[in-house]
């Protein structure tokens, strides 16, 4: 008799087993009943809504997208790529004012940037805050990341030529992080590549990767700027033949799997070679490349691995790096949701579930006690430091400081 | 339990022919008793494709029947609402087929007063993305689906709120008679052994293909065609339209979206009497399935199999064609003491799921002339209970201010009955069923009211086991309840092994890829976790 050769169906949904590890391991599930759980807003939920969209829940807001449902998955569904999607096909909830200002971080750079003493002076009021708190519900206990006088594009774009030089080249995603709130981070990649002996340049104007407008229901402007930024990166690695690398994971994780299976943006030209910077420069030394270190380095060090960056499935090479350094006294955190999830935790409604779930990371670190906690992530960086009082830092800018 | 033996009427067989036929009997004022060998729906009722014919697929060659469907199509829409969902359907023309053909059906569809549309293969394509796309012509029809366990089961529980009984997993062993009729039957409990007589002037045979037997059993002869069907239920809806050929009927050329999977049959093949127990799907026929399903919808041929099944319609051969050439698929009610001389007993039979209550109301019509009851029948007009609203969102918004996505499957289920599971305990909302989202409430409902003894029978009425994790989960948490309810252990023990079983023999022919992982995982979890 024939054999079905295969079975497909929408992320896999179909291949779910009910073994139901997702929803151990789901953070939200832990602190919220009111959220279904992976499992049921996911591959279950999904065969009732394939009958009628009235049986979608619109407790699926309280996914946080952190994907470790899909790292749990013995089966390969992507469950929280199924929950995203059902909320972008389904969901009639039309974004509130703060969602949009909330998910409109390039916007809200350029706004802020030429402003920057002042608007980092007035987020930081508590009357500031307990403002925003009652007008748009964002938290009032919530720290809000800083924005930098000057862009990141704007201090590399002075710096072409000096770049050009090299005879390696990559593009850097820099994303809206580094460009308006912390250039020093693209700084200290633009350190570490260049003593690799490798230049820098940008990209041909890129756009906010587009994450916060999946979570937070806007996901047609969201594709808007999936397709501008698949056009800029193929001109950098169809015509001049780059890698482009990143600093952020949930940037990385956006541009290589959230474009094709939320936004059906087809990425497969550039997808191999959007890389993290941690992943790019691990492979160079493999390669050969070698780096020079202080020889009075020293630096006591915990490595938080973001969720994004273990469904990347990544986190080694950042982990290496760091091991790498003479000098750091290296503890790897457990596996643990911060919680924060971007502009989740910034929501009023989330913040005790958000802090609820990275506790345990909190209290882990704590009683480690390092100098610095380590990650790859932005907004892990602003909730463990808001959370712990330990200062976080990017694996690549701990890289540039013990670099001789 | 009441413990009176006689009745007005005794109706055997309780798939949806005797179910309506107590419900429309009940209604009339009769004291009524079903008897039924195993559970409701057993047999050919619940081993369909579920379709809510149109009356479409007959218009051609059997105007009749046709005219019967388009008709209690209507009816049902009105009287059952919680047991169907009005998809509409689709009669497309591969290139393949013969394009003239679609004229000769739409001239016979509209002729038996059936409202069949052409519409253009492009708006086909967008009215149901799953088609095959290389259709070159379509006819829109009012096709549906309808849930045959529930509708049994609304037919039973509208029978006993009229005063009926119903004895399940109660065999007929022989009947009472004096010289020229019958009046009444010996039975034995299969679950108990208990042996116990029932006593009634008329006696209604509506055992499906078993009937035959039946009919043997008292003496007479039903000349009956057993013929297989099989049909292959796939894990999700692939389809919200029905999709049909539009070419003579032939095998695999149904695909039926229901509640939340979707059904492609079926064969014909004829059986002896012997197989009509325990019919096994073939692997040629689960071949001709998916090669053919695929042919309607593509996808089908990538799509994970839950379950293959196998029913046996109930034909009946004309009396006046003894070599049984001229099957009929129409209704046949015997009256056997006009036909035979016997007195007190009739047989209702042929027909199809579609036109089980025009049968139910011919067989009581016989049944009140013979016991001199004049009141007409009113089962056309009168809601089964939970369909007294039109659709599964009034009764969920009516009951809940923001029902959550259980109570919003327990409302298509249950219709405004689901009223009964609106004050739950805290614990009566946790989920036994996660598949199809089966709370703890309405499963209790289900054991309190609707003559529950197994997880099988269980199964019929909550959709518990039937979802793709086939019983993985739910079985066992829904034998707790069971056991909960009769307080026996042991005996809960052997029938989770028995529905277990059950659920594999379905999944066996269709055995491979993630069926067959999900049905070694069970395994483990039975054998090795718990033990069984």
């Amino acid at each position: 008799m024939k054999i079905q050769e295969y079975t497909v169906s929408r992320h896999n949904f179909e291949e779910c087993m009910k073994c139901t590890v997702c929803t151990v391991y789901c953070p939200v599930l832990q602190v919220n009943p009111a959220y279904p759980g992976p499992k049921q807003a996911g591959p279950d939920g999904e065969r009732l809504r394939l009958k009628n969209p009235y049986f979608f829940n619109y407790a699926l807001k309280y996914c946080m997208n952190c994907k470790r449902c899909e790292v749990a998955c013995p089966s390969g569904v992507q469950v929280a790529d199924l929950i995203q999607a059902a909320r972008i096909q389904y969901s009639h909830d039309a974004p509130k004012l703060r969602d949009r200002i909330l998910a409109s971080t390039d916007l809200m750079g350029s706004l802020a940037r030429p402003f920057a003493p002042i608007v980092n002076g007035v987020t930081g009021l508590g009357v500031t805050r307990s403002v925003l708190d009652a007008t748009l519900q964002i938290d009032h206990r919530r720290v809000f990341p800083k924005y930098s006088g000057r862009s990141f594009e704007a201090w590399l774009r002075r710096r072409e030529k000096e770049q050009a030089a090299f005879d390696e080249q990559v593009a850097y995603f820099h994303g809206c992080y580094v460009n308006y709130n912390y250039p020093q981070l693209g700084k200290d990649l633009v350190k570490v590549l260049n003593a690799l002996g490798v230049g820098v340049q940008l990209l041909d104007k890129e756009k906010c990767c587009g994450i916060a407008y999946i979570t937070n229901g806007m996901s047609d402007q969201a594709a808007r700027h999936a397709a501008h930024n698949v056009a800029v990166l193929r001109k950098a690695v169809e015509d001049k033949g780059l890698k482009v690398v990143t600093t952020s994971s949930t940037c990385t994780l956006t541009l290589r799997d959230e474009y094709p299976n939320l936004l059906n943006i087809d990425n497969a030209a550039v997808r191999d070679s959007v890389l993290l910077a941690t992943r790019y420069i691990y492979e160079r030394l493999e390669q050969g490349a070698e780096l020079h270190f202080r020889k009075d380095f020293h630096l006591k060090v915990a490595y938080h691995t973001p969720c994004h960056l273990e469904r990347l499935g990544w986190g080694v090479f950042s982990e290496r790096l760091l091991r790498m350094i003479p000098g750091v006294e290296f503890t790897l955190l457990d596996s643990a949701c911060c919680g924060i999830a971007g502009t989740y935790g910034f929501k009023k409604e989330n913040y005790a579930a958000s802090q609820a779930i990275g506790e345990p990371l909190f209290e882990q670190i704590r009683s480690i006690n390092p100098e610095v906690v380590a990650c790859d992530c932005e907004t892990c960086k602003w909730q463990i430091e808001m959370s712990t009082d330990y200062p976080v830092r990017h694996p690549v800018s701990i890289l540039a400081e013990a670099l001789e | 339990m009441n413990t009176t033996d006689s009745f007005d009427v005794i109706i055997l067989g309780g798939g949806i022919t005797g179910a309506g036929t107590q419900r429309d009997c009940a209604m009339r004022g009769l004291r009524t008793l079903l008897i039924e060998r195993s559970d409701i729906a057993t047999g050919a009722t619940g081993r369909n494709h579920g379709l809510l014919h149109s009356g479409a697929r007959y218009a051609v060659n059997d105007a009749e029947s046709a005219a019967e469907c388009i008709r209690e199509n209507l009816i049902l829409k009105q009287i059952a609402s919680h047991c169907i969902e009005e998809t509409s359907g689709l009669f497309i023309t591969l290139p393949e087929d013969d394009l003239a053909y679609q004229k000769t059906f739409v001239d016979a569809c509209r002729q038996s007063g059936i409202d069949a549309e052409v519409i253009d293969p492009d708006l086909a394509r967008r009215l149901e993305p799953s088609v095959n796309p290389e259709l070159i012509g379509a006819v829109r029809v009012p096709d549906g689906s309808v849930d045959p366990f529930r509708l049994s089961a609304a037919n039973m529980l509208d029978a006993k709120l009229h005063g009926g009984q119903v004895r399940l997993h109660t065999e007929v062993t022989g009947f009472i008679r004096t010289a020229d009729a019958v009046t009444g039957v010996h039975t034995v409990n299969r679950q108990t052994g208990e042996k116990r007589d029932f006593h009634a002037p008329v006696i209604v045979n509506a055992c499906g293909i078993w009937g035959h037997h039946m009919a043997g059993l008292a003496g007479v002869n039903v000349g009956m065609f057993p013929a297989k069907g099989a049909l292959l239920i796939f894990a999700h809806r692939v389809n919200n339209l029905v999709i049909n050929r539009c070419r003579k009927p032939s095998n695999a050329d149904i695909l039926v979206p229901g509640d939340t999977v979707c059904i492609i049959g079926t064969t014909s093949t004829r059986i002896p009497f012997e197989e009509c127990d325990d019919v096994a799907v073939t692997p040629e026929e689960v071949d001709l399935l998916i090669t053919e399903g695929a042919k309607l919808a593509p996808s089908l041929s990538s799509t994970r199999i839950l379950r293959a099944y196998a029913g046996v319609r109930p034909l009946v051969s004309a009396d006046d064609d003894p070599s049984g050439r001229n099957i009929s698929r129409g209704i046949v009610c015997l009256d056997h003491e006009q036909r035979d001389g016997l007195k007190g007993f009739v047989t209702i039979t042929g027909g199809k799921l579609m036109t089980y209550r025009l049968m139910a109301e011919m067989a009581t019509d016989t049944v009140c002339r013979k016991l001199g009851v004049t009141r007409a029948c009113e089962t056309a007009t009168t809601p089964l209970p939970g369909s007294e609203e039109r659709s599964y969102e009034a009764v969920a918004r009516k009951i809940w201010e923001a029902p959550s996505t259980a109570q919003k499957a327990a409302a298509a289920r249950l219709g405004t009955n689901a009223e009964r599971i609106r004050n739950g305990r805290r614990q009566d909302a946790a989920l036994v069923c996660e598949c199809e989202e089966v709370s703890v409430g309405e499963v209790n409902n289900a054991i309190e009211r609707m003559e529950v003894s197994t997880l099988t029978d269980l199964r019929r009425r909550t959709r518990i086991g039937m979802g793709t994790c086939q019983g993985e989960f739910c079985a066992c948490r829904a034998a707790g309840l069971l056991a909960r309810s009769h307080g026996c252990i042991e005996r809960e023990r052997a029938d989770l092994r028995d529905f277990l079983q059950e659920r594999w023999k379905g999944n066996f022919p269709i055995g491979w890829d993630d069926t067959l992982r999900e049905a070694e995982y069970t395994q483990w979890i039975y054998k090795h976790v718990l033990g069984l």
